[in-house]
């Protein structure tokens, strides 16, 4: 067994490394949009401050962008590194759509995105439109590639174990590509960047117009912004919802968890608006919405949602059922030609990750006493509380952003965007707000997976690599020193670049001040 | 599985040849980057040098890169076995070439972006660490496949790792280490050479002449040594090519000349190392001859060479275990399932033609010399 020191450092440094990551994802997927809707206006009515905005966002996009790059190399290798028996136990699976991310997207994205810095001047206005536009669409798959591999994790359909290889295996690539989790998680997520592009240019362009200064570029830009925000803040609310609902089909755990339901409630189930536990641990006092829950989740008036101490009953059920799967691969490991013993593990072996759970407190799976099913059992639990908050936090921001989008919107359509001053100020105090969002999302979805690293197939504690703890305290030490040195000169230079404003020094690849600005045909390549 | 077009055993060595094209790809346009940043304090004296040289790498170099990120994800795609055993056993040399590699995107975008003379020179020693380190680092990673790595696999086939990172610096990898640099900064050079003017591209002549000369010499080196002098490994059981991915089920021993059996099995093996050593020719050559695509092109001759020759002299083998030889991973035994394999053939078939055109057209149009003037005109420049 590894050692559950390190077990705890290295899941440490992938929610470390993945958090940091994801500091700036969502700002290249929003971002990356809001720029190419604004490339379009410039090229559609070759209005020259709809390139300086381009160009000006642009320029934070790229500070930004070397910063996810930066960030994302380590996650390409470090589930090899510090997740070597996850690598071999699903790599068969969860290796295919990390490939399809750089052949398809990642490639296509770091390709172009030179040539959208670089290419002004030696590009017809159309075809930079077009790298614009194929950069925003390679980060975009990219992320699509990305939570098909994480959907697969939540829900791991398409692929089953193979006694001979000791792992899973694919069994229907379409059924993993078009996994209903990973679909929902996608747009949800591809959603939660655009809402944080918006805020991002609405905040900082809110700062110009209380500054007074580049009103032009910053009043188009609130417009641009208010709207495509308004659009996917409604997204991510009600595709987030889409995602509890699936979840119910596979992670009813996750779903009592971050609802603190200890107890099966009777349908249709109410939403707890918010709790404060008790000394076992369990809420003492909570306000509920009554039905609210159970719409949500079932889509239905009648069905149940199980409670937490009701679906550990079940997991011990599972596990006990997962030690006949095992004592049956044991059987196959010693006598590979006994048919018998592989079809009494083809019957079980859908329940074979639960036996691993016993792997904590017992290496020979197959002697597990009752009390240590119990405990494995007990285990299927995540924290609750932890997930309890995040969920209504992200939740309260989520509903923010409609209401906050929604004004933007009204006031830009009777543009009225220079005041009322207070609305400006919102607007940039709530520049932080989709960072917290969605580092909670994610908090959400991976810690309320524990104590899966697959949910039902793999125990996160089995999968890691038998490193050193000196190893790991080597590498969590540079990381995060690293990575945070990275982080305050990429805010110092951001903040820079923002109080320098949009640069006026642009002046390659245009037609001369005194030409009339003309649609596209009168700007030539350079 | 009978309706899968191609056998499994075909799948598996196309896998084994496609990997090492994303290698040489890599080598190849990532190599080009890693190269300039190795010579950036060297071939670059003057701040404005510098700059040019960061915008001769700045356009491509983060596609060059994807074929890295790409050969990583294509060895946890087709070979997993591989992916879990090399990147966690190789723990501390990956998170040194990773620190590294970390230093490139923020150096190339940052450094500019302030005129502080400190400022920028701690960017420069930053990106010459993110060329240098992983250069040598990879080579000597790629060393220790012949020597084996110190690990073991139980019965579910999971790792455990009796080596440390300075176990890694045998003799035999620190060379194997040089070549790997040696052959970048040649690569670096030609490019350096051939799209900037005056002194800085006569220093890069300089440079490259050298660094390909030193190739020569470091791989003809390393192949005696690895053929004649280290003991290498042999399978000895019968493999079923066919078979399940279990990397248990074979014998292998480790003894004097095994590494030279493929080259006795075929002889026109032989060729593919000499081709190299003529690529680095060609490159010296064409850099003292101020040809401007000679170099390019034999300096990535000799990385296709040099590349090649190691997975050819290493096959069947992608890790050789030195404590327990018969848990060896190759080819045969540590591959994805038969239909990962086939799927992810017919989605890299469909793609990679398609990356070749796009990645052709961003050069053609990023083509040219780079001068000061050029730089300073473009104020998104690095």
């Amino acid at each position: 067994m590894v050692d559950p020191l390190v077990v705890d450092l290295s899941r440490i440094q992938f929610a470390a490394t993945a958090m940091y990551h994801f500091l700036f994802v969502p700002l290249t997927i929003g971002l990356s949009f809001i720029m190419a809707i604004m490339e379009s206006v410039y090229v559609m009515t070759g209005r020259q401050v709809w390139r300086k905005a381009t160009i000006f966002w642009g320029t934070l996009f790229g500070i930004n962008f070397a910063m996810g790059v930066a960030t994302g190399i380590v996650m390409e290798f470090q589930f090899g590194m510090n997740w070597s028996y996850y690598s071999h136990y699903v790599g068969d699976v969860f290796g295919a759509p990390l490939a399809m991310e750089g052949l398809m997207a990642f490639f296509l994205e770091a390709t172009l995105i030179g040539l959208f810095f670089f290419g002004w001047d030696r590009l017809k206005p159309v075809t930079h439109l077009i790298v614009t536009w194929a950069v925003a669409f390679g980060a975009n798959f990219s992320a699509l590639w990305i939570l098909v591999a994480n959907g697969w994790m939540q829900n791991p359909v398409g692929a089953r174990f193979n006694p001979d290889t000791m792992r899973m295996e694919i069994t229907d690539f379409m059924e993993v590509v078009f996994n209903s989790v990973a679909q929902a998680k996608f747009v949800h997520t591809v959603s939660a960047g655009y809402v944080c592009g918006s805020v991002f240019v609405l905040g900082v362009s809110a700062f110009y117009l209380l500054r007074g200064r580049h009103i032009e570029l910053a009043k188009r830009s609130i417009v641009v912004a208010a709207s495509f925000g308004l659009a996917s803040a409604l997204s991510v609310v009600v595709l987030g919802d889409e995602s509890g609902y699936v979840a119910t089909e596979h992670q009813k755990m996750k779903i009592a968890a971050m609802e603190a339901m200890y107890h099966t409630e009777p349908a249709p189930a109410g939403l707890t608006l918010f709790a404060i536990p008790g000394a076992d641990g369990r809420p003492e006092f909570e306000v509920k919405i009554p039905w609210v829950l159970g719409i949500i989740t079932t889509r239905s008036f009648d069905r149940d949602l199980p409670g937490i101490t009701e679906l550990t009953e079940h997991a011990a059920l599972r596990i006990a059922n997962g030690i006949e799967a095992y004592k049956s691969l044991q059987a196959i490991k010693a006598d590979p030609e006994d048919l018998v013993a592989r079809a009494e593990f083809d019957k079980r072996q859908q329940d074979l990750g639960y036996a691993l759970l016993v792997k904590k407190y017992r290496p020979d799976v197959e002697n597990a006493t009752g009390e240590e099913i119990t405990q494995a059992a007990l285990d299927t639990v995540p924290d609750v509380w932890p997930l309890f908050w995040s969920f209504r936090i992200m939740v309260a921001c989520g509903l923010f952003f409609i209401g906050f989008f929604a004004l933007w919107f009204y006031r830009s359509a009777v543009r009225k965007i220079e005041k009322p001053r207070w609305l400006l100020w919102v607007a940039v105090a709530a520049l932080p707000l989709p960072w917290i969002a969605i580092e909670l999302g994610w908090l959400v979805a991976e810690y309320g997976r524990q104590p899966w690293v697959v949910e039902g197939v793999l125990p996160t504690f089995y999968a890691a690599s038998g490193l050193k703890v000196s190893d790991l305290v080597i590498s969590l030490t540079f990381f995060v020193a690293l990575y945070t040195a990275l982080i305050v000169v990429e805010l110092f230079l951001m903040v820079k670049t923002i109080k320098a404003g949009p640069s006026d020094r642009f002046s390659f690849g245009e037609p001369p001040p005194s030409a009339p600005v003309e649609p596209v045909t009168a700007v030539k390549a350079g | 599985m009978s309706s899968i077009p191609l056998d499994y055993e075909a799948v598996r060595l196309i896998w084994w040849a496609l990997l090492g094209i994303l290698l040489i790809g890599f080598a190849i346009m990532g190599g080009r980057d890693l190269g300039i940043g190795t010579l950036l304090p060297f071939v670059a004296r003057t701040d404005e040098e510098r700059r040019i040289l960061l915008n001769l790498a700045g356009p491509t170099w983060e596609g060059n890169q994807v074929w890295l990120i790409v050969g990583g994800a294509a060895i946890f795609a087709a070979f997993p076995p591989l992916y879990a055993v090399s990147f966690s056993g190789f723990y501390v040399a990956m998170i040194a070439i990773l620190l590294a590699l970390i230093l490139r995107p923020v150096g190339f975008k940052y450094r500019s972006k302030l005129a502080d003379p400190r400022w920028r020179a701690t960017w420069d020693w930053a990106l010459f660490i993110g060329g240098f380190v992983p250069s040598l680092v990879f080579g000597v990673a790629v060393g220790n496949l012949f020597l084996g790595a110190p690990f073991r696999l139980d019965d579910t086939l999971r790792t455990t790792y009796e080596g440390n990172f300075f176990l890694l610096l045998t003799p035999f990898a620190l060379l194997a280490g040089l070549v790997s640099l040696a052959m970048l900064v040649t690569q670096g050079a030609t490019v350096i050479a051939a799209r900037t003017e005056g002194e800085m591209a006569e220093r890069a002549r300089n440079y490259g002449r050298w660094a390909a000369l030193a190739t020569i010499v470091l791989f003809a080196l390393g192949g005696v040594f690895a053929l004649y002098v280290l003991n290498g490994y042999r399978v000895t059981s019968v493999q079923d090519v066919f078979g399940p991915s279990n990397p248990l089920n074979k014998t292998v021993v480790f003894e004097a000349g095994a590494w030279r059996a493929n080259y006795g099995l075929f002889p026109w093996m032989f060729a593919i190392p000499l081709l190299s050593i003529v690529g680095s020719f060609i490159a010296w050559w064409g850099l003292g001859a101020r040809a401007r695509l000679a170099p390019i092109l034999g300096s990535s001759v000799a990385i296709f060479g040099i590349i090649t020759t190691a997975g050819l002299t290493l096959f069947p083998f992608l890790l050789p275990s030195s404590v327990d030889p018969n848990v060896s991973l190759t080819l045969w035994d540590s591959s994805s399932s038969h239909l990962t394999l086939f799927t992810m053939l017919v989605a890299t078939a469909f793609f990679l033609p398609i990356i070749l055109v796009y990645t052709a057209w961003v050069f053609r149009v990023m083509r040219g010399p780079v001068t000061a003037e050029s730089v300073d005109k473009n104020p998104n420049a690095y």
